[in-house]
């Protein structure tokens, strides 16, 4: 339609301005009373010129106006911020392929409807670094500039807390995949719990009790050391809480060492570890992290078990660690060896879209779409709030994850986890914690 | 806490890697320093495309250790006289802070450069079979010991070339005084090649270590690295190469005790404040010796 107005416009024009037949055989006729004025026209002539091209131009703009203001398809847009480049682009990876595939997935049933209308759903993916003032930044373009209803994603803690911050004071919904530090949800000043922040996993103190009681009951240690980034949030909150609770139950931390992000060399760190002779080494790092100070280790003789925290569930692990984590144990959100059918399911098309088998970032992060997707089919009119109290009201979903459902009042599900063993390379199953 | 000699000697092993890498860089900065009176800022990011070098070569050509080195070398020294030749020579009689900002530009233009090839930090392949002795409780790995080895032979064949050498004898003249030497019929504008040549291709060996010792490279890698081996350069004397291995080597020394006694949170805090104090009180660095400019 536009285009068709736009080659009549062209004709119109060119009809118009291009000097007629007759003027040109003026031009060859020569005739003395026009020869300084050939080609031009007289006042009359121009203003009646000008005002044509006006017509025409103006019918154009109103035809080609009305045609874009022609009803479309309902679209309507999620936001989802992840860690594409920045130290952990594995993360950003997953979370974003498994969003893609969830809105994929629903687009091809159909879309979806809210409050009986048919809406497409858009997915507007941002990066934020892996860095904390970077997810503050896209956060609010999201939320102003793109106008989604609401946000999926940061997954590592240090980009969800700021960016969870940012959904807060706007009165936007925002469910993190992966974030366990029990900051992203709760307002710090008051101590109560944020009222659109959600998250699709366990936290930080679920985690701890959870290693601990393992550490404790089936590895049978005493002493454990410890080794975390005091720059990032997720590392910081989960090497306390260990702390906290294996002291409860009767353990004693030997070492209790520090490394900022960026560094390098851990030597020194790992010397002061070794020396005090621990049972279990605490290594709550993300992946890049684990595979230099593990090999670090190896090579300064330190041979004791490594454990892990959720953050260890990346497949670049391995990779990067070159076989020095090989028997270590670490937490995880789900086994890919013990799945449910909901999870076979979600397994079978990831691979089948990305050729690689989905990781917990993947699985959570679809989990996160399936429960705003929910709360979106559930919800009053297409408006944030209306999502957000539909969000809160999920009374259970069945999750790739497993049953998800929010504790009354909080943005926090209760979930159980899985410890899992690094076994010649593989990542296998060994227990479940229900809480 | 008291704690056993046993643990001392293993820290120093620690400071003894890490302040070989340091040298190596820093050995380039106070080369071209003395050559030029120049700040060479972009040195520690020549440092990181080393680095990267030695990546590729690993992964594409999977070639043994000293090849792989050998190569990352020769490419960096490369690099380097590239650099020399279209950034620093035109600049030669400018002003002095149009060199340092071609220097920093030089710098940014080879970080964003390497970040517009590899966005994500990159893990390097091992290139050496690691083995682990321990003798009486303290645990010697063979990678710390190449490591400390091979920048010893470096710094030695560095400083025999320097002192026994005519290029090394060159290189001295010009840095004693520039104007007078080219009318000894000494090619200035090739000993200054050669000298960018030889700090960075030591860079290029550091990068190469540095990669065995912590295999995730990333393109800022070199910006924290280069103002720290530049620092040591400077505490050591800039301009001397003996200066440069000191000041090096009492950089690594510092940061690690720091870790070993101090939360790693204050290591650059506390390292830098303790060089700045010995700036202080003794501003020519430890073997440097003032510069008297006879009007």
């Amino acid at each position: 339609m536009k285009g068709r107005v736009l080659i009549a416009v062209a004709f119109g024009l060119l009809a118009l301005n291009c000097p007629s037949r007759a003027g040109k055989l003026q031009f060859y006729n020569t005739r003395m009373d026009q020869s300084d004025s050939v080609g031009q026209q007289s006042p009359m002539k121009k203003q009646l010129s000008l005002f044509l091209n006006f017509l025409v131009l103006s019918a154009a703009i109103a035809l080609i106006g009305c045609g874009a203001r022609a009803p479309k398809e309902q679209v309507i847009k999620i936001g989802a911020i992840v860690e594409l480049t920045g130290d952990m682009p594995a993360v950003g990876a997953s979370s974003r392929n498994a969003a893609e595939l969830a809105v994929a997935t629903l687009n091809r049933a159909g879309g979806i409807t809210i409050a009986g209308k048919q809406y497409r759903v858009e997915l507007v993916t941002e990066d934020n670094g892996a860095k904390p003032d970077q997810s503050a930044a896209v956060a609010n373009k999201l939320i102003t500039q793109d106008e989604v209803i609401a946000i999926v994603g940061p997954n590592a803690s240090l980009g969800a807390i700021p960016a969870a911050e940012i959904a807060e004071a706007n009165r936007t919904l925002l469910i993190t995949p992966w974030s366990t530090n029990p900051k992203t949800t709760m307002n710090t000043a008051s101590g109560a719990p944020k009222q659109y922040v959600f998250r699709a996993c366990f936290t930080d103190p679920f985690e701890g009790r959870v290693l601990a009681g393992f550490i404790t009951g089936q590895l049978g240690a005493k002493r454990a050391a410890v080794l975390y980034d005091v720059a990032s949030e997720a590392p910081k909150s989960q090497a306390e809480l260990f702390r906290q609770t294996f002291e409860k139950l009767g353990g004693s931390v030997v070492a209790f060492e520090t490394y900022t992000t960026g560094d390098r060399d851990f030597s020194a760190q790992l010397t002061k570890i070794q020396s005090a002779k621990p049972d279990v080494i605490f290594l709550p790092a993300y992946y890049n992290d684990v595979g230099l100070i593990a090999q670090q280790a190896r090579r300064q003789g330190i041979t004791q078990t490594l454990i892990g925290s959720d953050a260890w569930s990346s497949p670049e692990l391995v990779k990067m660690s070159q076989g020095s984590v090989e028997g270590s144990y670490f937490v995880n959100h789900y086994a890919t060896d013990i799945a449910t059918p909901t999870a076979r399911e979600f397994i079978a098309a990831y691979q089948q879209k990305y050729g690689k088998t989905p990781d917990d970032v993947a699985a959570l992060t679809y989990d996160a779409m399936g429960l705003l997707f929910h709360a979106l089919k559930a919800a009053a009119a297409p408006e944030r709030q209306a999502v957000r109290d539909a969000m809160a009201a999920i009374a259970g979903y069945p999750g790739v994850t497993g049953d998800i459902r929010f504790v009354p009042g909080s943005g926090d599900p209760v979930k159980s986890a899985v410890i899992m063993q690094v076994k010649s390379g593989q990542f296998a199953w060994v227990t479940n914690a229900v809480p | 806490m008291t704690q056993s000699g046993v643990y001392w000697l293993q820290q120093i092993l620690n400071a003894l890697q890490l302040g070989s890498i340091y040298a190596l860089i820093a050995l380039g900065y106070s080369m071209v320093y003395g050559i030029l009176t120049m700040i060479n800022f972009a040195h520690g990011d020549v440092f990181m495309v080393g680095a990267f070098i030695c990546f590729l070569a690993a992964t594409l050509l999977k070639l043994p250790f000293v090849l792989t080195l050998l190569i990352t070398m020769t490419a960096s020294a490369g690099l380097g006289v590239l650099i020399e030749r279209l950034a620093y020579k035109p600049l030669r009689n400018a002003p002095h802070v149009s060199a340092i900002i071609t220097a920093l530009g030089v710098g940014l233009f080879l970080e964003n450069l390497t970040l517009a090839f590899y966005p994500y930090p990159q893990h390097v392949p091992p290139l050496l079979h690691n083995v682990t002795w321990q003798l009486g409780g303290v645990a010697l790995s063979s990678l710390q010991l190449i490591v400390i080895s091979l920048s010893l032979t470096l710094m030695l064949v560095l400083d025999y070339v320097v002192r026994r050498t005519p290029v090394g004898v060159a290189m001295r003249a010009i840095s004693w005084d520039k104007t007078s030497v080219p009318l000894m019929g000494v090619p200035v504008n090739l000993i200054i090649s050669i000298t960018f040549a030889i700090g960075a291709g030591l860079a290029g060996a550091a990068g190469t270590m540095y990669s065995l010792a912590y295999p995730v490279i990333d393109p800022y890698m070199g910006i924290m690295v280069g103002w720290k081996a530049f620092i040591a350069a400077v505490v050591g004397g800039i301009g001397t190469i003996r200066g440069a291995v000191i000041g090096a080597f009492i950089l690594g020394g510092v940061e690690i005790m720091v870790v070993a006694l101090l939360p790693s949170t204050y290591r650059d805090l506390v390292v830098f404040s303790l060089l700045l104090t010995l700036i202080v009180i003794r501003p020519h660095g430890i073997l440097g010796s003032p510069r008297v400019q006879k009007v």
